[in-house]
């Protein structure tokens, strides 16, 4: 994993991560976030140079990478689509949003075939009083129903 | 996060309005506000100052908690603060001409916001700033009382600030209710050099958004208490842990941080006295558990977010080992005023032992959602129809979840019920962080039971027995019972995987799941009765699929 010159391999990659936030108490979660941000995910080989570098064994930091819901194992659509599926937004109506979703053809928790969109549920965005809501690649949206769902999953609405 | 913080409009000052100085209108930068629009709004704003039509400032303030009102802006006049809402896009030109800028009649036109009957009828004491400043000034914060809190800590020996919180009488308001004075002294006891301050900003609660509000609209607030908590108890480094799904509470309060150092407001030194404090945020990471307060510290160690067993408990053993004080961010955020204008003065405020100011959210199926902190003892039906309005679906209420997804649903008869820790700890149901969730008369109690053996399913860490293996098979009893296999038998068998979960559990998450079901099963027994399928509220294993 020596490619000359790229900057992105993820050696290269959580290596720099990790000099960044050394002096960080148990840094392992800010270094995670780091990982994903530039990856677009934590990659399987990224977990022993994590415990190299942070002197933890493999298993502690697979238990963390798997133990949150945030950190992904594989790359995620162009958008990332969640829906908020908690008590105040069902108040108001998130299955139909769910349902919606599955009439599309897409599955929560999933990427679609041609890798544009995924779609996971989330509980709670703190939007609380303006629900359903949902979030699309860090952009919140408020009473949303299936027509606007719709749009954001088109990517009509940004 | 697209929007600079404080954006002052860099716009020339046109002719057309003459040499009149520009006006200021306030468009909220608060995460509700902008999911319905409020960057578009400020943006078309802008661009009509930019063109040279109008002579407007546009400041990003918090939100002033009328949610329902969305995108609300202010336009400053000679009266006061004159609001227009909800405010789409399409709206900003015809309101430019119709003389926003002299706070002129509009059908949108709301009126003098500070003397709005929802406003005004409250009693802002956490919240008095929220919604009223740019969240980002630090004029602006000083000149609305900032740091007179700190000053007046710093200036005081550090036991005598425990004992002022102390005599305050302010309870955690994370859900528990411990007095917030008693868990400082711990700490403040404790000989170690190293000690920690912690604010749990992880409200992953449905029905809450209180502390996010904070966190956007007045963060130096929450600052501003995490110091004086510091000097009370001897601690140098303080940590925000702040959920993921709080981006733009994340910016700001990182922002603000950054601000308040350079200010010297944090640092070596602060304020020149001989405190020196400085502050962190940590993001979380999706997992609902991590607001249980030892699940936090286990993850701002870098762990996985598992429930330590108490004792030893934080304020002695905390984060890395050392003392730590972990604080919610409502109860941080009431810290300041407590020391600026004294313990009698809080005290004054509430009932019974439920001192202070509550900040009630409500949320859900609500006509008017939002925010209405007030003394405590105001009933849930003067929230749910005098501040509410009724349902957003304009069906009848039929229940209300009170204090989360822990919390126990009430049905209408019970609406009369003073909120008051005491009162509602009586009632079999909590009052908690002062979430409220509204449902119509559509909802079903056995779906919403099963949600809640479901979710802590999917959230519980999995460290006790009662917790992890019980919400599965709550899940599946309620099935059976819906199903109408073996009723009475499952009925009985849900009773005792409730107080099983009850007694046994860690922490809360398993220990007050069955509050929720067992409320929906005594004051909704008729959603239970068998032959039926349920609603389909099946969470997936989101770590794993696409992940």
């Amino acid at each position: 994993m020596t490619t000359s010159g790229s900057d992105v391999t993820v050696e290269s990659v959580v290596r720099r991560v990790v000099a960044r936030h050394r002096g960080e108490r148990g840094a392992l979660l800010p270094v995670l976030h780091a990982v994903q941000a530039e990856l677009g995910h934590v990659p399987q080989e990224a977990v022993p140079l994590l415990a190299e570098e942070l002197n933890l064994s493999r298993a502690d930091v697979h238990g963390v990478v798997t133990f949150y819901h945030d950190f992904r194992r594989e790359p995620a659509g162009r958008t990332t689509v969640r829906i908020c599926r908690a008590e105040a937004c069902q108040a108001l109506g998130a299955d139909r949003l769910v349902t919606y979703t599955r009439e599309a053809g897409l599955t929560l928790g999933e990427t679609s075939a041609d890798g544009s969109v995924t779609v996971e549920q989330v509980f709670c965005l703190g939007n609380c009083a303006l629900g359903p809501s949902v979030e699309a690649n860090g952009r919140l949206y408020g009473r949303v129903g299936p027509a606007r769902l719709g749009a954001i999953l088109n990517g009509t609405v940004s | 996060m697209n929007n600079s913080s404080h954006s002052t409009d860099t716009g020339s000052r046109p002719e057309a309005t003459g040499s009149r100085a520009a006006v200021t209108v306030y468009v909220p930068r608060d995460s509700a506000a902008r999911s319905v629009g409020a960057d578009e709004v400020a943006q078309a704003l802008q661009h009509a100052a930019a063109r040279g039509d109008f002579a407007l400032d546009v400041v990003r303030n918090g939100s002033r908690g009328m949610l329902w009102l969305e995108p609300m802006i202010e336009v400053v006049t000679p009266r006061g603060r004159v609001g227009y809402g909800p405010v789409a896009l399409e709206d900003v030109d015809a309101l430019l001409a119709a003389g926003l800028l002299d706070g002129a009649d509009h059908p949108l036109r709301l009126g003098i916001v500070d003397e709005l009957p929802w406003l005004a009828r409250q009693n802002r004491v956490t919240f008095a700033r929220v919604g009223v400043t740019d969240p980002l000034s630090t004029e602006d914060y000083e000149a609305h009382g900032g740091l007179a809190g700190l000053r007046a800590a710093l200036a005081r020996d550090p036991a005598d600030v425990v004992a002022e919180v102390t005599a305050s009488g302010l309870r955690g308001r994370g859900g528990a209710g411990f007095p917030a004075g008693i868990k400082w002294k711990t700490v403040l006891d404790c000989a170690d050099e190293l000690k920690f301050v912690c604010c749990n900003a992880d409200e992953g609660d449905s029905g809450t958004f209180a502390d996010r509000m904070v966190m956007e609209g007045d963060p130096f607030m929450l600052i501003e208490g995490m110091t004086i908590a510091a000097h009370a108890v001897g601690a140098s480094e303080g940590y925000f842990y702040i959920r993921s799904e709080y981006p733009v509470a994340i910016a700001t309060m990182r922002r603000a941080i950054a601000i308040a150092r350079e200010h010297g407001w944090l640092g070596k030194g602060v304020l020149g006295s001989s405190l020196d404090f400085d502050l962190h945020v940590r993001v979380g990471a999706g997992a609902y558990i991590c607001g249980e307060e030892t699940s936090m510290l286990e993850s701002l160690e870098g762990k996985r977010g598992m429930v330590r067993a108490k004792p030893p408990i934080p304020a002695i053993e905390g984060l890395f080992g050392k003392p730590t004080v972990v604080n919610n961010v409502l109860t941080l955020a009431t810290v300041p005023v407590v020391l600026a204008e004294g313990a009698k003065a809080y005290q004054d405020l509430g009932v019974e032992r439920s001192r202070g100011t509550q900040v009630f959210q409500l949320g859900g199926n609500i006509a008017h959602g939002g925010i209405v902190e007030t003394a405590f003892g105001i009933t849930l039906r003067e929230l749910i129809e005098e501040y509410g309005g009724g349902t957003h679906s304009g069906r009848p209420v039929r229940t209300a979840q009170v204090g989360g997804p822990l919390g126990a649903y009430l049905p209408e008869s019970m609406f009369d019920l003073p909120m008051d820790y005491e009162a509602f700890a009586a009632a079999g149901a909590m009052v908690g962080h002062g979430g409220i969730v509204v449902f119509d008369d559509t909802v079903d109690m056995a779906a919403q039971a099963r949600f809640a053996m479901e979710f802590c399913a999917e959230e519980s860490c999995g460290k006790c027995t009662p917790c992890r293996v019980g919400s599965v098979r709550g899940a599946e009893v309620i099935d059976k019972i819906v199903a109408g296999t073996h009723r009475d038998e499952n009925l009985a068998l849900l009773e005792d995987l409730c107080d099983l979960m009850t007694e046994g559990s860690l922490c809360a998450m398993g220990g007050l799941t069955p509050l929720p079901v067992r409320s929906a099963l005594t004051h909704f027994p008729d959603d239970f009765l068998g032959g039926r399928r349920l609603l389909e509220i099946h969470p997936v294993r989101a770590t794993e699929g696409t992940a």
